[in-house]
């Protein structure tokens, strides 16, 4: 990808004011806003404002003279593929020639409605609104055709970058590009989505779009992006959470050859939400020199009230709060007189404590003042978020913020926060220069919006049969909602409703309760969010339901699930959030988790027999609106050593763009849950991280990851769901039942770490 | 005092701190932004680069110990991505992100520069100190065996 201009006039951009002329006779970019503004949810969690209507605009097609078709790519690429995914449906409802595509990446704008890439919802939101868009740029160029060669409209087709009469003479596309412009916008009537059976590039695995780029090291990320006369900045930022600079010596910072300035940051008051930490900033020549400026700088900090913060000590007390009744959010019959008749009772308690996002790109954004305004590059997920936060910290209206996005070097929920940008707009403008502003590893580490810490409880009751009879889990966490209003200590619907209200439990009495807690770190999303730590929660727990049953954990699995309905969720209401869209649209269908779980035993030949030491794990789980199962083969020697020969998923995530990618995200999601279980933890002593880089905050390497990971997309024609985060909730779970399996070791407390060879 | 490096065929004088990390050098003096900065502590292998045709790690690797080496970055691994590597790369569509996939591929290069046909556990050997959080390992591992076939 390279960094361009946006307003390039070679491009035949399709005309604003046409489209927002269409818009107001409601014609069909109309639809389009309205699947936008059916899905605000996130949106307002980071506090943006509401869409623009008129302004969803056929924003996403342009066409050059020579017919190359130019598709602007709104959502930020992190690896998921996205700027490919939004060619191919583009592309494939115009019926372009895929060698004569071109891909732009959007700038920051609300003009394209969300473009927060966070949620595993791109294709979600945009599948539909896209198709449009390709389509009503075929049926122009039809019209087009039709014009110039004095024939009705329906006599022309439209079919690989070439517009064909019934009469057998074609042309290109870019015979018509100059007709365009007098071309009506059609209506929503005349827009005619392709059948499924004409896609020629939705439902297959294109490679990469910036494949080339990315393995010749040409691929422009965050970090590369190089303007003239470019100074570099890392900031030393407070150990502790809203603690403060007390005071500084910074001469000998300044006097490390190649240190330019030496510049305090402001410092923030709460709510904190995505305003830089405040901290000391060193300016310097480059990257080394301000490394070393950092080291010398002698500062004194006032840590504040977090400094009480331990994490030994918070964990006894989510501990204890899970062992008291909290604060019910969904219940069917009566949970404790259930509890009371069963036959057989299990209690267990879990544990998973902060993680970090590590992105191997840390955060990293470059900073020049323009006339009356700024100009930024950064590898964000959300650079709406950027232009506010920047505009917010430079007193600016947020029209005069231009924020361009690179590729992202990872992300997994970390780059969706924009305090990076606006640190290196403050530098910007502090200092004069252009500003690279890295962050380095430690940073990325030791300052992060952490994945939360989890305590939960779970009670079951089985019946004579060995059925569930009864069904309580409790869980406790510090909240996302803390960033946004000081002193929160209630989780949102959202958080709870990834795997504890919507738990797929199918028993005539059970009860969900949450806890209230406070944050003491930032806490934020990272990839799969409180899924990751409800999945395994519940799923363990099947599994330790199905030893107390002796029953076998997959047939005890699908009886947990129970038979094929649509859960009740429409009942609570408001508090139940189905990820920001409609029950009528995304039912929980309990049918498609039990099919997912039947295909990976089937792919996994479950029930088979495996030797000493060896065994097999299932778990599955619905989250962001997709159904994913998991097995997991383990082996663990007599030593306790730890390894995993094979891992199969099944995932249903509906209609899917790219089958290649979904597999991709299948088999790094996977392995990203393994990160999470095996070693990972970030702890606080004093309110301060303990961790610092790979070395104690270790995550997955090859050794240690399974070498094969076998994925299966069910063929679906439902609604396009989730597909970055889904694989991840029930690695971890199905992990840890396989250790069950092949030793009889329960793991309840993550991360595995040395548990095995004790 | 001036450090003479070869890098990518090309002979380079660097005049400034020659305490400074090669992948300094490499990112902000001579735009070879191919080269990733991830931990800055030898630990993930993102800065992995090719000093007389072996893999190190740029990050810990002063320029002054460069002095006279023969450098090789992603961007000369080959001028057009035909390296084995990279095809095996591309026909397994590897990347997810892309950010670890230069030092990754360096690493690899290196490895079959040896050892022509590695088996499982010597990659993992090999690979391991290449950290890919997007978690690409199956991939790289299929990858490498494709680029070993070809190169034997």
């Amino acid at each position: 990808m390279s960094i361009k201009k946006s307003d390039e006039t070679r491009v035949f951009d399709l005309s604003r004011r046409k489209f927002i002329k269409a818009a107001g006779v409601g014609g069909v970019f109309v639809v389009g806003a309205q699947l936008l503004t059916a899905n605000p949810g996130m949106a307002i969690m980071s506090g943006e404002s509401g869409i623009d209507v008129k302004q969803q605009a056929n924003l996403f097609v342009g066409l050059a003279a020579d017919g190359t078709v130019e598709i602007t790519c709104h959502r930020s690429d992190m690896g998921q593929q996205i700027r490919t995914a939004v060619a191919q449906i583009v592309a494939d409802e115009l019926e372009a020639d895929w060698s004569r595509v071109k891909i732009n990446q959007a700038l920051g704008d609300k003009k394209y409605g969300d473009q927060n890439t966070d949620g595993s919802r791109s294709i979600r939101f945009n599948f539909e609104r896209l198709r449009i868009a390709g389509s009503s740029v075929r049926h122009m160029l039809a019209q087009a055709a039709a014009q110039k060669w004095s024939v009705p409209a329906s006599e022309c087709k439209v079919i690989n970058h070439k517009i064909t009469h019934s009469s057998g003479k074609s042309l290109d596309f870019s015979d018509v590009v100059n007709l365009l412009g007098s071309i009506a916008v059609p209506t929503k009537e005349h827009i005619k989505l392709k059948e499924r059976s004409e896609w020629r590039y939705i439902n297959t695995g294109k490679l990469s779009v910036d494949i080339d780029e990315l393995l010749t090291g040409k691929a422009t990320f965050g970090a590369d992006v190089r303007l003239a006369n470019t100074k570099v900045a890392v900031i030393a930022r407070p150990p502790v959470t809203l603690g403060k600079v007390k005071s500084f010596d910074a001469s000998a910072a300044k006097a490390v050859p190649g240190v330019l300035a030496v510049v305090e940051m402001p410092i923030p008051t709460a709510p904190l939400m995505f305003k830089p930490l405040g901290g000391i900033a060193i300016v310097a020549e480059n990257t080394w020199a301000a490394m070393q400026g950092r080291k010398a700088l002698n500062i004194i900090w006032d840590d504040g009230a977090n400094a009480s913060y331990n994490s030994d000590e918070y964990r006894a007390m989510l501990e204890e709060q899970v062992r008291k009744p909290g604060k019910t959010i969904r219940k069917e019959g009566d949970v404790d007189k259930g509890l009371k008749e069963s036959t057989t009772r299990i209690v267990a308690e879990y544990y998973v404590p902060h993680l970090a996002h590590a992105p191997m790109e840390p955060p990293v954004a470059t900073a020049r003042m323009t006339a009356g305004g700024v100009e930024v590059w950064s590898a964000c997920q959300n650079p709406q978020a950027d232009q506010g936060e920047v505009a917010r910290i430079l007193g600016l209206s947020p029209d005069k913020v231009k924020i361009n996005v690179t590729l992202l070097g990872g992300a997994f929920g970390r780059k969706s926060k924009p305090d990076f940008s606006s640190e290196a707009a403050f530098l910007a403008k502090s200092t004069g220069h252009t500003i690279r502003l890295q962050w380095t590893r430690e940073d990325e580490i030791q300052h992060g919006f952490y994945h939360t810490v989890t305590a939960q409880r779970l009670e079951g009751g089985l019946d004579k049969d060995g059925k569930v009879h009864a069904f309580k889990h409790r869980s406790a966490f510090p909240t996302i909602s803390a960033l946004f209003v000081p002193g929160m200590k209630t989780p949102g619907v959202g958080e709870m409703g990834m795997g504890l209200t919507d738990s797929p439990v199918y028993a005539p009495n059970f009860q969900m309760e949450s806890g209230a807690v406070a944050a003491h770190v930032r806490v934020g999303w990272m990839r799969s969010v409180n899924n990751i730590s409800h999945a395994f929660a519940v799923q363990s727990f099947v599994g330790e339901l199905a030893t107390a049953a002796n029953k076998d954990p997959k047939d005890f699995l699908l009886e947990f699930i129970g038979p094929a309905r649509h859960q009740d969720l429409a009942k609570l209401g408001k508090g139940y959030h189905n990820y920001d869209d409609s029950l009528d649209r995304y039912p929980y269908d309990t049918a498609r988790l039990t099919h997912v779980v039947e295909e990976v035993a089937n792919m996994a030949v479950w029930g088979q027999k495996l030797p000493k030491g060896r065994g097999l794990g299932i778990a599955a789980h619905r989250s962001f609106l997709s159904y994913v199962a998991t097995v997991v083969e383990v082996e663990v020697d007599d030593n306790g050593n730890l390894t995993i020969p094979k891992v199969w998923m099944a995932i249903d995530a509906g209609t899917v763009v790219n089958t290649d990618t979904v597999k991709n995200q299948c088999q790094g999601g996977a392995i990203f849950g393994l990160s999470c279980a095996l070693h990972a933890q970030i702890t606080a002593k004093n309110g301060a991280v303990e961790q610092s880089n790979y070395h104690d905050y270790p995550v997955a390497r090859m050794n240690e990851a399974p070498p094969e990971v076998e994925v299966h997309i069910v063929e679906s024609n439902e609604l396009p769901a989730g597909v970055g985060e889904p694989p991840t909730p029930p690695f971890a779970p199905a992990l840890c039942n396989a250790i069950f399996a092949a030793t009889g070791k329960r793991i309840r407390t993550l991360p595995i770490a040395d548990q095995l060879h004790s | 005092m001036v450090v003479k490096l070869v890098i990518n065929g090309k002979t380079v004088n660097y005049e400034g701190d020659n305490k400074t990390p090669l992948l300094w050098v490499l990112r902000d003096e001579l735009n070879l932004t191919g080269t990733k900065f991830g931990c800055g502590i030898a630990q993930c292998g993102a800065c992995t680069v090719h000093v007389d045709g072996v893999a190190r790690r740029s990050c810990q690797l002063p320029v002054s110990a460069a002095q006279g080496k023969e450098i090789t970055t992603i961007e000369g691994l080959s001028d057009d991505g035909s390296h084995p590597v990279q095809k095996a790369w591309k026909e397994n569509a590897v990347p997810q992100c892309g950010y670890c996939q230069s030092g990754q591929m360096m690493q690899a290069a290196s490895l079959l520069a040896t050892n022509a046909m590695p088996s499982d556990r010597e990659i993992d050997s090999a690979m391991s100190g290449n950290i890919c959080r997007c978690g690409t390992y199956p991939r790289i591992k299929q990858a490498i065996k494709n680029a070993a076939g070809e190169m034997s």
